[in-house]
Order: C-alpha cells, then sequence, then structure tokens
C-alpha cells in the first residue's frame, strides 16, 4: 500500500529484531474470538486517480453554477488564494498541537496574531485560540457566565440563530442550567419588556445575537445595561464575523462568541467552521480553550507558548473549564490570514460592500412585490422577506433559473407564517443575479 | 527540610499557626517545592466558612493544580491579597508566608494534626527524602 | 545510513504582522460595486463603527513572507516523526487535500436545497457506512466536531438510554490511566466520577471493577488498547460484569490505529465509542485542529441520536432526517466538519481492506520494533505485550537526575518531536511512544540510534541533556512567566 514506507526485506529483519516470525504473534493479546479472519465490507482499495473520479463525481451531484441568497450562518465571502497556498504548506497543515513551543514557533506566533485581531475586531481585552464553532462557543460561553456569576439560569434571545439555540440546550441540559426565552419586538430586535421579564436574581447572563438571526442589529447597549443592573452578564454572539468591519463591536458585552467562518473559511457544507470566545481580562481563568500568550526565552528572545493550561482537561481533568483538546487551529489560520490581506480598510471597505449589495437587493425585491420585514432596525447583509405568493412556489422557480433563494424560515418561526424567508447578499452577489431573482418572482403564478 | 515547631501540619502539607481563637495557615516547604514555579493562587473572600478536611481554594503551577484543605474549620478573617501579585513569594519562604487568617470555630480540631515531627516523619515515608 | 538527520530550519526573527504594518500599504483589492454605494453611518445610525482597530496594513507578498517564515519555524509530519502516544500522526495524504477543494464540495452551503446537496449527503453516508463496519456498531453520527466531543455525545446517549429505562443512574467509572477529556467529559454531562485503579500490569483490575458496578453505574469509560498500548486480556468480563448491572461499555477510540481491520469494538462488547478522524483515519492535525469525533453505537442507541441523520428516502434518494423524537438534540450546528469526512473517506478508499489491515499491522510492527530495540536502555514498567505504542519509564536516568522532560527536549537536537511527556500518569517519568505505521525502518533507526545517544550522553554530560534543546532558535521558554503575568495579545503601545 503505497502510503507504507517499509519493503519485505524491512520487515522480515524488523521481526526478527523482535523475535517473532510473524506479524500475527504480535496481535496475540486479542483474544482470538474476536481477530477478524475476513475482509472489512469496505470498497477496494482504489488508486489515486480513481479517489479522484470518485469525488468529482460527488461534487457534480451537488450545486455548481447557481447563485445564491443563502446566509443563515454560513456565508459566502471571496477566499484570497494566498490562504490556501499557505495553509496548504506542510508545516501549518501537517504539525501537531504546540506544546513544545521551541518547534512550534509558526503556530503560536499565528495564534497571538489571530487573538490580537479578535480583540481589536470585538472591542473585547482577551480571546482564545479556537471553539469548534460559533453554536458550541456559544454553550461554552453560557458556562463560563455560569461559573463566573454562581448563578443557575440564562436568558436566550428567539433571535438567536435556531441551531444554535438546540446546541445551547443539548449541550448545558445535564448542568442543572435554567433555560429561559425572551421574545422580539416588530421590528426584529429582542423585546426589551420581554428580557427584563425574563430576567431573574438566578440569571447569570443573557445570549444575544448581533446581527440576528433576521440580520437585524441589536441594541447591545441598551440589553447590556438591562442585563448589568439585575448582576447577569452580557453574552453577545456573533454569526456573521465580517458585519465588524461596518457595525460597532458588542464592546458592552462580558462574552463574545463569534463564528469566524466569514474570515475566509469555505462554506464546505456546515464545517469546519471557526468559533471564538473572547471577553474582558476578569474572566480570564475562567475561559475555556487554548491561549496563546507571549514570552522570553532563556536568551531573552521574544516567544510564544501555550499558557494558563492549568485550566484545561489534560491537567484539571474533571475540573476542567471544559473538556475541549482539539480545536480549529487551521481554519483560525485561514481566519488571521484573510484579516491579515483586508486589514483595517480592507474589512471596512468589504462589509460597505456587503451593505450596499443588501439594501439594493431589498429595494430590488419590495419592487418585485415581496415584503422587506422588520424594517424599523438597521440591517447588515440579511433580511427577512414575505413572499406574497408562496415561498415554496417562488424559491422552486427560481431553482428553475438556477438561483437558490432565501432560506424558508417558517419552521423555526411559525408565528411569521410559512411565506417568510431569509436572504443574504454579499460582495460576491452581483447586480445581475440580484435583478434576475426580483425579475423571477414577478413571473411566479 | 525544617518544619517551624509552633506550627501543627496536615498530611495534605497545610501548615497552621494558633494563636488562642485565631489562627494563620500556608503550605509548607515540601508542598511548594513538587509544585514548582507557582504561578497563581485561589484563596476564598473574606467571610467565607471553612470546614476541616474540605477544598477552600487551589495553588496553580506552569503544568499542575493543587487543592488547598482546610486543617481546621473557621471563617476567613483576612486573605493574603500580595499573593494575587506575587505568587512566588510561596516558592521563596512557604513557611513563613501566610495565605489566610481564620477565625476558629473548633479549637479541640487540632488533636487531628501533625506536629512538625511526625509531619517531617511523614514526609520522608512519602517520598524517601 | 549513519549520522544525524537535518534540524528544523532556523530562520531570522520574524516580527508580528501589526510590527510590519504601515498606513496605506494593500494586500487587496475588491471590485467595484455594481450596485449604488450606501452611506453606512447614515444606514447603520447609532450601530455604525467609526474606527475598526488596529488591524494590519500589509501588501500580498509581506504577507506570504510572514507566513511561510513562521512556518519555517515549526515541526510536522511533512519533515519526520512525531513519537507521540495515541496522537497516531501518521502521513496526512495530499489527494484529501485536492478533493477537499473541489468545487461542489468546498462550496456547498449547508443550507442548499436536498436535491442539490446528494454528493455531499453521499459522501456522509459512504463514510458512515464504513466506519459502521470497521467498528462494528449498528449507527453512527458525524456531528461531534472533535474527540472530546464525541466522549461528550457518546455519554449523552448513554444518559438518554438509562432516563428511559427509568433510572438515569448517576456515576462513571473511569481507569486513573485515562486522558484528561474522559473525566472532564463525564462532569460536563453532570456524573458522578469513580475512579477506578488499574491492577499491578496496568489494567483494568477485574475484582475491582465487580465490586465498583453496581445499579448505579451508568458505563465505564475504557481506552482499548489501553493509553499503555495493552489489550484488555479479560475485555469480554469487562463487558459482561458491566451489562449483567445494566450499565454501558462506552470505547474511547483514540487508539482505533491498534485495531483496524483487525478486529471490531462492537464485536468485543463495546456499546458506544468515538473516533479520532484526526488519528486513525488522517485527517491533518494543522497545528491544533480541525478534528473530528465520530460516534458510533449499538441499536439500543441509536434512537438517541443527534439530529439530523442521513438515510435513504423511498426514492432512492439521500435526505436528512430531522423527525427523531428521542434524539438526545444537538451538538453543533448543521451536520460536522464535513471537510474532515472527505478527506476521512478518501483515505478509507485508498486503502480499501487490505490496505487497512496492513496499515495496522505495521502500526504494531513499529512500536514493537521500538520496544525491542529501545528496551535495554530504558525501563519498561510493564512486561504485557504491547500492540501499537510503549510507555517506557525515565527510572533509570533520573538515578543520574534527568527526566523524561529533559530526554524529551534533547530529543528535539536530533531533530525529532518529543514523545508524550509524563502521560499515562500510572507510569512514573512516563515515555510513551507510538510511531504509527508511517515511518520507514531507516526513520524508525534514527530515532532508536538518538535515544540511545541521549542516554550515553546522561552518563557523561547529565547537565547538557538537562538544560536541551541547545539547537532550536528558541530554548526553554519562561512557561512560569508566561502564566504569572499573561500576555495574551498585542497592543498598539508596546514597542
Amino acid at each position: 500500500m503505497r502510503y507504507l514506507p517499509k519493503s519485505a526485506e524491512d520487515r522480515a529483519a524488523m521481526l526478527a529484531a523482535i523475535g517473532v516470525d510473524s506479524v500475527e504473534e504480535l496481535f496475540a493479546s486479542i483474544p482470538e474470538e474476536y481477530r477478524l479472519t475476513r475482509d472489512l465490507c469496505i470498497p477496494a482499495q482504489h488508486g489515486e486517480s480513481e479517489i479522484v473520479a470518485r469525488f468529482r463525481g460527488w461534487a457534480e451531484q451537488n450545486a455548481t453554477g447557481y447563485s445564491s441568497f443563502l446566509g443563515a450562518g454560513a456565508y459566502r465571502h471571496y477566499r484570497p488564494v494566498i490562504i490556501d497556498s499557505l495553509i496548504q504548506r506542510g508545516e501549518f497543515l501537517t504539525s501537531y498541537t504546540p506544546y513544545q513551543p521551541e518547534i512550534a514557533q509558526g503556530t503560536l506566533q499565528a495564534m497571538f496574531e489571530f487573538q490580537t485581531m479578535i480583540c481589536e475586531l470585538t472591542g473585547m481585552e482577551i480571546a482564545n485560540a479556537s471553539m469548534y464553532d460559533g453554536s458550541t462557543g456559544a454553550a461554552e460561553a453560557i458556562l463560563m457566565a455560569v461559573r463566573v456569576t454562581g448563578r443557575s439560569g440564562a436568558v436566550v434571545a428567539r433571535t438567536v440563530h435556531p441551531e444554535y439555540r438546540q446546541v445551547v440546550t443539548t449541550a448545558l441540559q445535564h448542568q442543572g442550567i435554567q433555560l429561559a426565552e425572551c421574545g422580539y419586538a416588530t421590528d426584529g430586535r429582542v423585546d426589551m419588556a420581554a428580557l427584563e421579564a425574563a430576567i431573574t436574581d438566578e440569571t447569570a447572563c443573557v445570549l444575544v445575537q448581533s446581527p440576528n438571526f433576521f440580520g437585524t442589529i441589536e441594541d447591545v447597549a441598551a440589553i447590556a445595561e438591562l442585563a448589568h443592573q439585575r448582576g447577569a452578564l452580557l453574552v453577545v454572539s456573533v454569526a456573521e464575523a465580517v458585519s465588524l468591519g461596518v457595525v460597532r463591536p458588542p464592546a458592552e458585552a462580558d462574552i463574545v462568541a463569534l463564528e469566524a467562518q466569514s474570515f475566509g473559511v469555505p462554506l464546505g457544507f456546515g464545517g469546519p467552521y471557526c468559533g471564538v470566545i473572547a471577553c474582558h481580562e476578569r474572566f480570564l481563568r475562567q475561559m475555556p480553550g487554548r491561549l496563546v500568550g507571549q514570552t522570553v526565552d532563556r536568551k531573552e528572545t521574544r516567544g510564544f507558548v501555550l499558557t494558563l493550561s492549568t485550566r484545561e482537561q489534560h491537567i484539571r481533568r474533571e475540573k476542567a473549564t471544559s473538556n475541549i483538546c482539539t480545536n480549529q487551529a487551521l481554519v483560525a489560520l485561514m481566519a488571521t490570514i484573510f484579516l491579515s490581506v483586508y486589514g483595517r480598510e480592507g474589512i471596512k471597505e468589504l462589509a460597505e460592500q456587503n451593505l450596499a449589495k443588501t439594501a439594493y437587493a431589498a429595494g430590488a425585491f419590495t419592487k418585485a412585490g415581496a415584503k422587506v420585514k422588520f424594517a424599523g432596525a438597521p440591517r447588515f447583509n440579511e433580511f427577512v422577506l414575505d413572499l406574497p405568493k408562496g415561498a415554496e412556489k417562488t424559491l422552486a422557480a427560481l431553482l428553475e433559473k438556477k438561483i437558490i433563494g432565501g432560506l424558508a424560515i417558517g419552521k423555526w418561526y411559525p408565528e411569521l407564517g410559512a411565506n417568510a424567508t431569509l436572504w443574504c447578499c454579499t460582495e460576491t452577489t452581483t447586480r445581475a443575479e440580484i435583478d434576475a431573482a426580483a425579475a423571477a418572482f414577478a413571473e411566479v403564478r | 527540610m525544617a518544619y517551624p515547631v509552633e506550627y501543627l501540619y496536615t498530611k495534605e502539607h497545610e501548615w497552621i499557626l494558633i494563636e488562642g481563637a485565631a489562627a494563620t495557615v500556608g503550605i509548607t516547604d515540601y508542598a511548594q517545592g513538587s509544585l514548582g514555579d507557582i504561578v497563581f493562587v485561589d484563596l476564598p473572600k473574606v467571610g467565607a466558612t471553612l470546614i476541616a478536611g474540605a477544598v477552600f481554594g487551589s495553588v496553580e503551577s506552569v503544568k499542575a493544580v493543587s487543592d488547598l484543605y482546610a486543617p481546621m474549620s473557621g471563617t476567613v478573617t483576612a486573605a493574603n491579597e500580595e499573593l494575587a501579585n506575587a505568587p512566588e513569594k510561596i516558592n521563596a519562604d512557604a513557611n513563613h508566608t501566610w495565605m489566610l487568617k481564620i477565625a476558629l470555630t473548633a479549637v479541640d480540631e487540632k488533636s487531628k494534626l501533625l506536629s512538625a515531627a511526625d509531619y517531617e516523619k511523614y514526609v520522608r515515608e512519602e517520598t524517601g527524602h | 545510513m549513519a549520522g544525524r538527520k537535518a534540524t528544523t530550519h532556523v530562520n531570522q526573527n520574524e516580527p508580528l504582522l501589526f510590527e510590519q504594518s504601515a498606513r496605506g500599504k494593500r494586500g487587496y483589492r475588491l471590485p467595484k460595486l455594481d450596485v449604488p454605494a450606501v452611506d453606512a453611518a447614515k444606514l447603520l445610525g447609532a450601530s455604525a463603527r467609526a474606527d475598526v482597530g488596529a488591524l494590519p496594513e500589509l501588501s500580498e507578498i509581506e504577507i506570504v513572507r510572514h507566513f511561510t517564515r513562521l512556518s519555517t519555524w515549526n515541526y510536522a509530519i511533512d519533515l519526520g516523526m512525531y513519537p507521540l502516544g495515541s496522537c497516531t500522526m501518521k502521513y496526512n495524504p495530499r489527494v484529501n487535500e485536492a478533493v477537499a477543494r473541489l468545487e461542489g464540495l468546498a462550496e456547498a452551503h449547508p443550507y442548499q436545497p436536498e436535491a442539490l446537496s446528494q454528493g455531499a449527503l453521499a459522501v456522509m453516508k459512504s463514510l458512515s457506512d464504513c466506519l459502521i463496519e470497521i467498528t462494528g456498531m449498528d449507527a453512527i453520527t458525524l456531528q461531534p466536531a472533535a474527540g472530546a466531543h464525541g466522549e461528550f455525545t457518546g455519554l449523552l446517549l448513554v444518559q438518554a438510554h438509562h432516563a428511559a429505562q427509568g433510572n438515569a443512574r448517576r456515576r462513571v467509572l473511569i481507569p486513573d490511566s485515562a486522558h484528561g477529556t474522559n473525566p472532564a467529559t463525564a462532569a460536563m454531562c453532570g456524573y458522578e466520577i469513580a475512579n477506578l485503579k488499574s491492577n499491578a500490569q496496568g489494567m483494568v483490575d477485574i475484582a475491582e471493577l465487580e465490586k465498583m458496578v453496581d445499579g448505579e453505574t451508568a458505563a465505564l469509560m475504557l481506552t482499548n488498547p489501553s493509553t499503555i498500548g495493552v489489550f484488555e486480556p479479560e475485555i469480554h468480563k469487562i463487558a459482561d460484569i458491566l451489562h449483567a448491572k445494566g450499565a454501558l461499555l462506552y470505547m474511547d477510540g483514540a487508539n482505533m490505529n491498534a485495531l483496524c481491520g483487525k478486529t471490531r469494538p462492537g464485536d468485543f462488547g463495546v456499546d458506544v465509542m468515538h473516533l479520532n478522524l484526526h488519528k486513525t483515519f488522517s485527517t491533518p492535525h494543522g497545528g491544533g485542529g480541525p478534528g473530528s469525533g465520530p460516534v458510533a453505537c449499538k441499536k439500543l442507541l441509536e434512537p438517541y441520536l443527534p439530529v439530523p441523520v442521513v438515510r435513504e428516502t423511498a426514492g432512492g434518494k439521500l435526505a436528512l432526517d430531522f423527525d427523531r423524537p428521542q434524539s438526545v438534540g444537538r451538538v453543533r450546528a448543521w451536520y460536522g466538519n464535513f471537510g474532515m469526512f472527505v478527506r476521512a473517506l478518501a483515505y478509507i478508499l485508498a486503502n480499501g481492506p487490505d490496505g487497512l489491515r496492513q496499515t495496522t499491522e505495521d502500526a504494531v510492527l513499529n512500536a514493537n520494533y521500538l520496544r525491542a530495540r529501545l528496551e535495554g536502555t530504558f525501563e519498561l514498567p510493564f512486561p504485557t505485550r504491547t500492540l501499537h505504542e510503549v510507555v517506557f519509564s525515565d527510572r533509570a536516568q533520573a538515578r543520574l537526575g534527568v527526566k523524561t522532560g529533559d530526554m524529551a527536549k534533547r530529543l528535539i537536537d536530533y531533530g525529532f518531536h518529543p514523545y508524550t511527556v509524563s502521560f499515562p500518569m500510572i507510569v512514573p517519568g512516563a515515555m510513551m511512544m507510538e510511531p504509527t505505521e508511517s515511518e520507514s525502518k531507516a526513520e524508525l533507526d534514527l530515532f532508536v540510534e538518538a535515544m540511545q545517544a541521549i542516554a550515553r550522553e546522561i552518563e557523561l554530560d547529565p547537565e547538557m541533556v538537562r538544560t536541551a534543546p541547545h539547537t532550536t532558535r528558541l530554548q526553554r521558554l519562561d512557561e512560569t512567566a508566561a502564566a504569572r503575568k499573561p500576555v495574551l495579545r498585542w497592543k498598539p503601545e508596546q514597542v
């Protein structure tokens, strides 16, 4: 087998050195009754060209050549090509967790740069070196708030991504944490009166998302004030990270749980993505996940190390802040390179283009007879659209024209009706695509 | 390693100096040596209740964490704030770096503790030092 | 082949991105807007952002040089062996990277219509079927993002099962040789943890187990082969004891590289287990992730699997099934680390049944070869037969004042990444080694020579070994200072 670097002579010499006649003897410790005497029923060995052909076949069974207006937590942004050329260097791709800092400074310095940029973008003081994704990051942030406050409840806004909320519920189910929900107002933002009613003396934190699932930007300052008045922390989840280029950061939050997929991570049918937790310095010891810190070596040269490992599972074991071990380092590196390419001016221009395309689309679709909901509050690059001729019919008609329309969200928000759909435009969405979609609306009978 | 004779000791390597109904608590030189460079000390707040034998905090080095066990029951009257910024003081002089001052609630618990001589013997046996 | 192999390339000091940044430098160019521009401040009002902050401004070549130079400071599998125990640092095939980047797979949106996702769903179904066959289980979820996440999911299944039986059960048993994620995970699920002491051979003490398992035991979390590389000789007894009291056997699949194609956990009594695609199935570690931790289980736990599950419809198409009323819920948004599914499946196809079996045989051959060649030099705490990894103790060298961590650092000077230091905790001064099947005899011989040279150095000049490494650009970084006064980001006012 071509991945195995041994000749028959090598194997014979090694068996002789060990003092056995055959490799089977080395498996003698496995009870005979459990030793397989047949081949596994899996596909036969493929040559490399056969592997490529197989996957090409599968790739072609997926949508290619479609324009898409899907967002809802996973965003189609252009990925600069140097991301893949750099992360595919073997020294990044095939290296291990940087537990031996002398031979892992590449990973460690890049992670330090990542942590810095996340702090700048989110307005927080410290950031970790990645969690699995935005959904698990939100759950971990709530657990953090529970540890910090010693309280046992959390209020979660319904405008947080429905799948994030499911993950929160699943992750917290055996920790004795009471979850309460709070609804939204006519402007698509968290209903402040409902929020006030939902917060109790046992509320450790409020979790909101901004921009929220509807694309609407929350009034983070007001929510923070309300939460803090009652002794609760504010956790803000950010699913569309590019928004931070033009939307003010949730600086009043105590903890930010970011999904960094928008920063140069492929859509890839849902993963791998890149969650991050950022927060105030005073919560440092309650933070989950790996942290990279600056230090010096014995010659006083600057270097970087994993630090504060005593929070983590390999030392604390059952008292660890989380069980997380392997995280998303290579994906965080993609984000670091993306942010380097765009930089201070580029991330702003990128975000402004997203705003412009979305504003144009909202206008075009309104003219075409659809209804944009939640007009009363500012949005970033997503909006909810009512399709008066029926969502199912309209989306099917669009598909005929190789347009993937917005996501039908009635299954999560039945009160919005079956015709409610969520649309996203990014800098990659062209005017022609928007016009084509608007024209297609008109044609639906 | 000389252990002050006026202290009493636990098998978890804490020392306690009893003065009437008040006491001072720290960790022994053996403990700081085993931990290595101490980077953080987690202590309870003033007013917290300590129960003899129960965990009241922890001491961290780069690679390890050790729980701290209360030698005797009482209420915390003071915690050494200096340790927040200079935990290395414990490494420098564990025998004379205090962590907590407590008001004792059951002075007769001291009968369960080890004398300096007994503690020294215990350490020798446990570690072969 | 005599002499040392090349050490990692020592390069010039490379500053942080921010230290090379200058206002006005550009690394990007966006196309001109084809729609009217908007006034962000007007549109967003109070939500508008004034300034993005101190993100760097650099040209493309500076970015490419920066990260290229950084990469040359890393050791990697592509450069040489990682003998890390239980990490299974095997070759990461490049065809995996190529197929993962095929447009239809790489750019698929997780919410695109199922009719247009048949290829992605087929990848998931195909991988699921292969992993079920490899593990000897009945059902699987691909959703967990890493091994620890898989452990959490597996315990959720256990919990749901017992709750459905009417007794939630309070306790999980964990051997003292276990990886730290095991107890951390059990605590996250609200379980009490009972520590199962190993016997004199470092294996499960059957008599102890029998005493400890009762009606409140939910499961035993077992790594098999164990972290000392030994296959539990009484695995059937272990399973029987648990099952007799209605408890379940959870297996940590980190060491599957010793079993793949030779035996199946489902056959020897395991009820639920996780796999590490980034270990056994060759997906790249990437400096610390992404990984993927699928959880396979027996039929009795199938109803509780996270949603959604991939199933075949009556029409022969593939669909995502969300209608699962007994599901434990969702452990991650969408379907899991799909990109790693593609890579793992490519690996399985590259091997086929004979390749997987030969891979396992070579992994075990390599580890036993290291054991045979090094056991004269380093103390072997347990005489039991080991499979794909071996654990030595530093006792012989510690007598001369040099410990496992020091020898590990000295190994860096010989061009290797250290083995696993001080784990498992049941071996004092542990030196845990897993070469994997990817190492040639030549590379193994170089490793053996390096370890033997170090042992000789300890006799002649222990201080030199204690102060290693000596050939790297940075040496003995001050981890104490990093922990006492954490500096976790660059700040603009820093010089």
